[in-house]
Order: structure tokens, then C-alpha cells, then sequence
């Protein structure tokens, strides 16, 4: 299908895992689209427009409209450039692909985040919890609707694909940078086999961040944060933003 | 035309939100269906099978597949049953109607039970925040979806409606027990044009229990 005439903009997060979400998304389609780089803690009066509610990124505009939550817009580009689908076409595939979107975005984010945020014994709290996270994970590729598939979509990424792996490069930053294990290949051995394969295709190389950047980030936000409070903030802001 | 052929089975509990909108969703798709009640203080050994990631209802199981996460599914139910559509066709109305129901995930429902549980200035200050949500939902489907009702999804009731309509007994119930309107006519007309016309549904009607029954239900538990 010839892309509509209507033009596409996106306004993003050059480090937001969601924004990356997006971006990976387009590029699978094939379509072109500008990029505004937004500063998260400065939102532009654009995106304040454009997200009104949450006045987060990733906000994509298309024909003069604007769709945000990067799962709702990932579903919003499927739907509108149909030729190669990120989402299945049976519908308890389809149930299954957005169970496991919600459980990235609702349990797994958030206790990386938390991994980010906090220390000590909280800390050791929050790694338990990102490793029963990643054993349900691991348990669904080894067993679940999907086994035997090289990715979620079959043989190319597809939607959860995505969401999953538009942020779970955040567990290599921060297993260097909180010196902390999370996915360590022995005990989750198909997520990290997954994973690969995952930041192997070429569109994915291509929408990642290098690794140094998102060290050099992860580190900067670190600091901020220790060096502002005892550790109670939780101006996690790089894990969960979007 | 609701297929006969598919076994469908729903698990959930008496005065739970979601269970009440998946109930009311295959109802109102004319799916024939059984009902497991299960005790949330014991939960089957079935249904720790079935959802044994959130460990909780309500869990739909259509063909021996069990789906989990109340948006999840009432999408599937939609998906399954395509007849009379929970969604509107255009893609970008779509969108819109994905993102006001993850809104009432990510912000109604948990400032509800935070009204419920709270008491005196939190409660109050909880009361103000629901209210506060109710009027950012109005305001977006009105500008976004609304097309003269009786529903968000115009002639017949969809995913929007479901889940708001589900929860009107409950909005009147946190109503009494907090003692403050949340709902305010004047503030969002639309949304109670549509929970109103929601409830008197012929297939959903029973479903609906009086905000009475669940406030007495709360003097013998206060944290219910």
C-alpha cells in the first residue's frame, strides 16, 4: 500500500526506550517521517499540544493528528500501512502478543527502573523481582504460545518484539552500571538467545543507541540522582519515560 | 450471531469491576457462556493455572485458551465476536479509544480503590483527583469520539462504554461513601449520558448492582 500523502512526524527522546519502540516500527514499514528531539524535563509547547495528558514522548503526528502511548500508536501504524504486519492475525495470538506487552510495560519496566533508582536493600528487592519478571519471560518463550519461533512475530520481529526489545538493553546498562546481575545467559538462556537475535536485524541496529552513549547517560542520571537525595527519589526518568 | 461452537468459559467474583465487563461484554455480543465464581480469599487450583502470572480474575477460557487482563479480554472477546463491533473502523478512532481505556487502567480504577480505602483529607483529596480524571475523559471523548451517542461508540455500546458503564455503580457508590458528587452532570455531561443509558441495557441490566447493596456490603467491611 503507497503511503498516504499525509505526513508523519514523530517527537521523541533520543535515550527513551518507547520512543525507540516507535522509531523501529516506522522503519519496519518502510515509511519516512520527521524527528523532533524533545528534551523530557523541557517539553516543547508542541508536545504539550499534541499530549496534553501525559506531556510525555513518544507523540506521533500524522495528518495534522496525534496519537501518543507507544503501544497505542504501534497498534495505530499497523492498522493504518497494512503490508508487512507487526501483529498476528489470530485473535488469542494477538490477546497473548498484547498480555505480554502489558506485563513488560506494567511489571518488567518498572522494576528495572526500580533496579535504577534505589540501593541497598531495596535494591537487592528490586533485582529479585526483575529476576521472577524475567522467569515468567523466559517460561512463555520456552513453553509458551510462541516455542520453537525464532521471534515473537515468526521469523521477523513483529509488535511484542518490539516492546520488549525497544528496552531490554536497559538490563546490560544497568547490570554495568549498578554492578548488579540481571539476565544472566545461564539461568535465562532463550530471553537472552532471543535478545541477540532481537539487536541483530538491521532496522534494530539502526534505531539502538550505541551502548557507550547509553552508559554515559545511564551514569549521568546515576549520579544526579545519589548526589541529589539519600536515595528516596525516584526520578527514574531514563527506565520508565514515555 | 454468537458462535454456539466455541466452549466459553468465564472465571470470576461477585462485586469485582472486572469481572462485571467482561460479564457485560458477552452478554452483549450474545455469547453463551459459563460462569466459575471463584473466592478471592481461596483461589482455585484451576484459575492459579489459568492466569498463573497475575494469579487473578477475571480469566476468559474460549476453546480451553485461557486470556487474562480485563482490556485484553474484552479486545479478544471483539476480536472473536465481531458482531456489533466494540471499535470503531478508522484507525485513528481506534487509537483514541485504546488510549482512554488504558487511562482508566492507569488512573481511574487505582484512584477508585485509593477513595475506598482512604479516609477523611486522603479520601477527600482522592475524591477530587477521580473527579478531576473523570473531566480529562470528557473532555477527550468529546473532542476525539463523541458523535451524538447514546454511546462513545454511537448507536451500540463499545469497548469505552463497557468499561466505564460497568463501573457506573461503583462511581455512585464511591459518591455515598465519600459524600461529594464525582460525576457532576454539569462538569461531564456526556460520560453520564452514556453510563446512564449504559446500564438500562436489557443485556446487562442485571448485572448492574445497586450501589445500595454494595454500600451495606461495605458496613460489614470497611475496606470492601
Amino acid at each position: 500500500m503507497d503511503q498516504p500523502p499525509s505526513s508523519v512526524k514523530l517527537l521523541g527522546s533520543w535515550a527513551d526506550s518507547h520512543t525507540h519502540r516507535v522509531q523501529l516500527a516506522l522503519k519496519l514499514k518502510g515509511l519516512e517521517f520527521e524527528y523532533q528531539e524533545e528534551d523530557f524535563i523541557n517539553p516543547s509547547p508542541a508536545l504539550l499540544l499534541h499530549n496534553p495528558v501525559y506531556k510525555k514522548v513518544p507523540a506521533l503526528l500524522h495528518g495534522g493528528r496525534s496519537i501518543v502511548e507507544s503501544v497505542v500508536i504501534l497498534q495505530y501504524i499497523d492498522e493504518t500501512w497494512t503490508d508487512n504486519p507487526i501483529m498476528p492475525a489470530d485473535p488469542f495470538e494477538r490477546a497473548v502478543i498484547r498480555f505480554w506487552c502489558h506485563f513488560t510495560d506494567d511489571k518488567l519496566a518498572p522494576a528495572v527502573g526500580l533496579v535504577f533508582s534505589s540501593s541497598g536493600e531495596g535494591q537487592k528487592a528490586a533485582v529479585d523481582q526483575v529476576h521472577e519478571n524475567l522467569k515468567l519471560l523466559e517460561r512463555e518463550l520456552k513453553d509458551g504460545a510462541f516455542k520453537g519461533r525464532r521471534f515473537f512475530g515468526g521469523d521477523k520481529i513483529g509488535l511484542l518484539d518490539i516492546v520488549l526489545g525497544c528496552g531490554s538493553y536497559w538490563l546490560a546498562v544497568f547490570e554495568e552500571v549498578m554492578e548488579v546481575k540481571l539476565i544472566d545467559p545461564e539461568s535465562f538462556p532463550v530471553f537472552h538467545a532471543w535478545l541477540r537475535d532481537f539487536e541483530e536485524q538491521q532496522e534494530v541496529k539502526e534505531t539502538i543507541p550505541a551502548i557507550d552513549r547509553l552508559l554515559e547517560y545511564a551514569r549521568g542520571i546515576r549520579q544526579m540522582m545519589l548526589s541529589l537525595s539519600n536515595g528516596s527519589s525516584i526520578n527514574n526518568a531514563a527506565a520508565t519515560s514515555g | 450471531m454468537a458462535d454456539q461452537s466455541k466452549g466459553v468459559k468465564l472465571y470470576g467474583t461477585s462485586f469485582n469491576g472486572h469481572t462485571t465487563m467482561v460479564d457485560c461484554a458477552l452478554r452483549l455480543k450474545g455469547v453463551a457462556y459459563e460462569y466459575v465464581e471463584e473466592d478471592r480469599k481461596n483461589k482455585s487450583e484451576a484459575l492459579l493455572k489459568l492466569n498463573p502470572v497475575h494469579k487473578q480474575v477475571p480469566v476468559l477460557v474460549v476453546d480451553g485458551k485461557p486470556i487474562a487482563e480485563t482490556l485484553i479480554i474484552l479486545q479478544h472477546i471483539d476480536d472473536v465476536w465481531k458482531d456489533p463491533p466494540f471499535l470503531p473502523e478508522d484507525p485513528y478512532k481506534r487509537a483514541k479509544v485504546r488510549f482512554w481505556a488504558d487511562f482508566v487502567s492507569k488512573k481511574v480504577v487505582p484512584i477508585m480503590h485509593t477513595v475506598v480505602a482512604s479516609k477523611g483529607d486522603e479520601q477527600k483529596t482522592a475524591a477530587e483527583e477521580f473527579a478531576g480524571y473523570l473531566m480529562t475523559m470528557e473532555d477527550g471523548i468529546r473532542e476525539e469520539l463523541w458523535t451524538g451517542g447514546p454511546f462513545v461508540n454511537g448507536d451500540s455500546p463499545g469497548l469505552l462504554d463497557v468499561v466505564m458503564g460497568s463501573s457506573y455503580m461503583w462511581i455512585k457508590f464511591i459518591e455515598a461513601v465519600v459524600g461529594v458528587k464525582v460525576a457532576k452532570r454539569e462538569k461531564t455531561p456526556l460520560l453520564c449520558s452514556f453510563m446512564e443509558a449504559f446500564v438500562e441495557l436489557d443485556a446487562v441490566k442485571e448485572l448492574m448492582t445497586p450501589p445500595e447493596v454494595l454500600l451495606q456490603r461495605r458496613m460489614g467491611n470497611p475496606s470492601a
